[in-house]
C-alpha cells in the first residue's frame, strides 16, 4: 500500500509548498509513490490518520500548538519542511524585539489587544512537539524534497548535508563573497542550496540553520582576515534564527 | 433539501492560499447569518523590518508570499527607491517587467489550472484531471513550468528571488538564455489559446451572479498596468499618486478577522484582474483582447467568478508583453551594470499589480539607512470585505438552491478571488 501522506501549514508564506507544486510534472510521478490525502490548498478532503506528515510554518499561538500535537499524535512520521518550521525562519525576528505587546501594538495600533490577535513568541515545530525528518531552506530547494520523500517511501534516512555551505560554494567555482567585500554566513549555515546565493552574487543568509558543530573558530578566523568584527555578522544571525552558540 | 434551515460552516476553505472560513445559517427561510472570516496566525512583518537594513527589507518582505514573492520584492525596491532617490536602468525596468510577468503567469495558471478548474470539472482537485483530461492537465504544467523557469533564469530562484536588488540586479541573465526564453514564449501562444479553450468550454458552470463595486487598481497612459502606474479607482475621476495609498486603503480591524480589512468610496472594494480588466481592459495586447472576446469577456464585468476568465486572458497579454521585453534586451544587448545605493533618510511608498492586485509597501529610513516605520498593504486585505459583501448579496439571492450547491457556490466565490490569505495575515 502507499505511503498516506499529507501537508500543513501554520504561520508561513506557503512558499515551500509551492515548491512542491513546482515539482510540475514530477507530481504526476509523486502521485504514484504516495497517496496524498490531505492538502488543504491543493485538494478538497481530510483524513483520519497519516503515514507522513509535512509540517511547514512555524508556531506562534496555544491554538496552533494545540492544532500541530493534534497531527503529531495521528501521524507516524513527521517532518519540518522550511525554514519556518525548521528554525522559526523569518518568523523568529519578531522575538528580538522580547517584548511581545510592543510588536503588537506596531502592527496593529489601537486595536493590538483584540483578542483575536494574540499571539507568542514564534517556535519552530521540533520546539513544540517531536520531529523526524527536516527538510532545510527558504524556501526548500525541491530537489532535497523529493530525496527526503523517496527516502521515507523506501524506508531509508535521507542523506542531508552536515557540512557548511563554503564547501558547496567552492565544488561551485564562485568567487568567495568576503573577497566581494560582502559579509557572508556561508561558513557556518548547513549545505545543501547548491551555495545558490553565493553563486548570484548575494552572501549567504543562513536561511537553512546552522550546520552541525559549527567551527566557531574557523568563522572568527574568517572575519578577523576581512577585518570585520562579530557584530557586523550578528544581525544577520538574526535573518532566520541561526542557533544562537553560533559566533560565540 | 428545503432552503428553510441550512447550516454551512466550511473550515477552512480548500484550494486556496491560506485560512479561511465561511459561515452560514438560514432558519425558517430567515438568513440570519453570512460571515467570511480568517482565523490565521499574523506574522508582523511590518514590526520584523523596524531596524533592519535597507539592504535587508527586499529578501524579508518578500517572506511575505509565496506566490507573490516577486510582487513584493518590487514593491519594497521600488519603496526604499523613492525613499532613496535611486533611478534604475531601462534594462532593469525591462528585467523587472519579464519577472513580473513571469509571476503573474505562474500564479494565474496555477490558480485557473489546479485551483479553480477543478470545480468546473465537479472533481475535488487535479489529480483526477490528470487521468480523465491528461493533455490539458499537461499543459497547464507546461506553461507553469515555463512561468517558473522565467523567473528562476531572470530572478536567480523561482520563489523569493535573489538577483533582485536596490537599483537593479546582482547578476544579470546571459543573451543565450533569454533567446531559449523568446522561442519558448513563442510557442506559449498556440498553448494559451488551447487552455482559454479548455476554460471556454466549462465556463457556462460559473454562477450567473452579479454585483457592481468599486474597482480599484493601477493604471499608466503607455500600458495595461502591472509594474508601473498612478491608483485608479471607477468611482474616481482622476488617478490618484501612489503616495496618496492611505487616501485609498482605510485599512481598519474587525473582530471576524486577523487580517484588516479595507474601504475606499463603499463599504468595500474590489482589486485583482477583474479590477485591472475594468479599469484598463483598452490596453490589452491585440490577442488577449481577442481572447477576451472569444470568452465573452465585456467590461465592465460585475461577476465576481469571471475573476478566473480575466486572468486567462492576463496570461496572453503577460505572454505578448515578455516577446516584446525580450526582443528590447536582445536587440540592445544585455550588460553586468554596477548597482548600489547611498543611504539617505527619508520615507518611499512603492506599488506594483501582483497577481491579485495592487500591492503598496510604504517604508521610513533614518539617516544611516535603517527602517522606522513600514506599512504594507496586501491585495488580498482589500478584498476582504467585498468577498463579505458578495455573500450578503448571494447567500439570500441563491439560497432556494439548498445547501450542497449554495456552500460549492460559496467556495467558488472565495476561489475566484484566489485569495492570499497568508499574505494578508503578515
Amino acid at each position: 500500500m502507499k505511503p498516506r501522506v499529507a501537508f500543513f501549514d501554520f504561520a508561513c508564506c506557503e512558499g515551500c509548498q509551492l515548491q512542491v507544486a513546482n515539482l510540475e510534472e514530477d507530481i504526476l510521478g509523486l502521485v504514484n509513490l504516495v497517496d496524498v490525502v490531505e492538502f488543504r490548498e491543493v485538494l478538497t478532503g481530510n483524513a483520519p490518520d497519516y503515514d507522513v506528515s509535512f509540517i511547514e510554518g512555524s508556531i506562534t499561538r496555544p491554538e496552533d500548538e494545540a492544532r500541530l500535537k493534534d497531527i503529531r499524535s495521528r501521524s507516524k512520521l513527521l517532518v519540518s519542511y522550511g525554514a519556518c518550521a525548521a528554525t522559526g525562519g523569518v518568523n523568529k525576528i519578531k522575538n528580538v524585539w522580547g517584548n511581545i505587546e510592543k510588536v503588537k501594538k506596531e502592527v496593529y495600533g489601537k486595536d493590538a489587544g483584540m483578542p483575536h490577535l494574540a499571539t507568542y513568541p514564534t517556535k519552530a515545530v521540533h520546539e513544540v512537539v517531536k520531529v523526524d525528518y527536516f527538510v532545510h531552506g527558504c524556501p526548500i530547494t525541491r530537489s532535497e524534497f523529493l530525496k527526503v520523500v523517496k527516502a521515507l517511501v523506501f524506508g531509508t534516512t535521507p542523506d542531508i548535508p552536515e557540512y557548511p555551505v563554503c564547501v558547496e560554494c567552492k565544488m561551485c567555482g564562485n568567487e568567495c563573497m568576503f573577497d566581494k567585500g560582502g559579509v557572508c554566513l556561508g561558513p557556518v549555515t548547513r549545505a545543501g542550496c547548491n551555495a545558490i546565493c553565493p553563486g548570484n552574487n548575494v552572501s549567504c543568509e543562513g536561511c537553512r540553520g546552522a550546520v552541525p558543530n559549527p567551527n566557531n573558530n574557523a568563522m572568527h578566523e574568517v572575519l578577523a582576515k576581512y577585518k570585520l568584527s562579530v557584530d557586523d555578522i550578528k544581525r544577520q544571525f538574526t535573518m532566520y534564527a541561526l542557533d544562537p552558540e553560533v559566533g560565540k | 433539501m428545503s432552503s428553510n434551515a441550512i447550516h454551512i460552516d466550511v473550515h477552512h476553505v480548500t484550494r486556496v492560499e491560506g485560512h479561511g472560513k465561511i459561515l452560514v445559517d438560514i432558519d425558517k427561510g430567515e438568513v440570519k447569518t453570512v460571515r467570511w472570516s480568517v482565523p490565521e496566525a499574523p506574522r508582523f512583518f511590518e514590526a520584523m523590518v523596524v531596524g533592519r537594513d535597507c539592504t535587508e527589507l527586499q529578501p524579508i518582505t518578500s517572506r511575505i508570499c509565496g506566490i507573490c514573492s516577486i510582487g513584493h520584492s518590487f514593491a519594497s525596491l521600488k519603496a526604499t527607491e523613492a525613499a532613496m532617490g535611486v533611478i534604475i536602468s531601462e534594462q532593469t525596468r525591462r528585467l523587472r517587467k519579464i519577472l513580473n510577468h513571469g509571476e503573474n503567469l505562474q500564479s494565474h495558471v496555477l490558480h485557473v489550472g489546479y485551483l479553480a478548474l477543478p470545480d468546473l470539472f465537479k472533481v475535488g482537485s487535479v489529480i483526477p484531471l490528470a487521468t480523465t483530461h491528461k493533455d490539458a492537465v499537461l499543459l497547464v504544467v507546461k506553461l507553469h513550468r515555463l512561468a517558473n523557469e522565467t523567473c528562476d533564469i531572470v530572478g536567480g530562484r523561482t520563489t523569493h528571488p535573489i538577483r533582485t536588488c536596490i537599483g537593479g540586479f546582482t547578476k544579470v541573465p546571459a543573451e543565450k538564455e533569454l533567446a531559449g526564453l523568446k522561442a519558448r514564449f513563442e510557442a506559449a501562444i498556440p498553448d494559451l489559446k488551447t487552455l482559454a479553450g479548455v476554460v471556454k468550454s466549462v465556463a457556462c458552470g460559473l454562477p450567473d451572479f452579479v454585483r457592481e463595486t468599486e474597482y480599484v487598481s493601477l493604471t499608466d497612459p503607455a500600458e495595461y498596468a502591472l509594474y508601473d502606474g498612478m491608483i485608479k479607482s471607477t468611482d474616481v475621476k482622476d488617478a490618484i499618486p501612489v503616495d496618496r495609498y492611505l487616501r485609498v486603503t482605510n485599512e481598519y480591524m474587525n473582530s471576524q478577522s486577523t487580517a484588516k480589512w479595507a474601504k475606499f468610496n463603499r463599504e468595500s472594494y474590489m482589486a485583482g484582474a477583474l479590477a485591472r480588466f475594468n479599469n484598463n481592459h483598452a490596453q490589452l495586447s491585440p490577442l488577449a483582447r481577442a481572447v477576451a472576446a472569444d470568452l465573452g469577456l465585456a467590461a465592465p464585468c460585475y461577476n465576481p467568478y469571471f475573476n478566473t476568465v480575466v486572468q486567462v486572458v492576463e496570461c496572453v497579454y503577460s505572454v505578448e508583453k515578455t516577446i516584446e521585453h525580450l526582443n528590447w534586451l536582445l536587440d540592445k544587448g544585455i550588460k553586468n551594470e554596477p548597482a548600489s545605493v547611498k543611504p539617505r533618510e527619508g520615507r518611499g511608498v512603492g506599488a506594483v499589480e501582483v497577481p491579485r492586485g495592487i500591492l503598496f509597501h510604504d517604508y521610513t529610513y533614518d539617516k544611516k539607512g535603517r527602517c522606522v516605520k513600514a506599512n504594507c498593504i496586501i491585495p488580498t486585505n482589500q478584498n476582504h470585505a467585498n468577498i463579505q459583501k458578495d455573500m450578503d448579496k448571494l447567500v439570500p439571492q441563491f439560497k432556494d438552491r439548498g445547501k450542497d450547491e449554495l456552500q460549492l457556490m460559496l467556495e467558488m466565490l472565495v476561489r475566484a478571488y484566489d485569495p492570499c490569505i497568508s499574505c494578508s495575515t503578515h
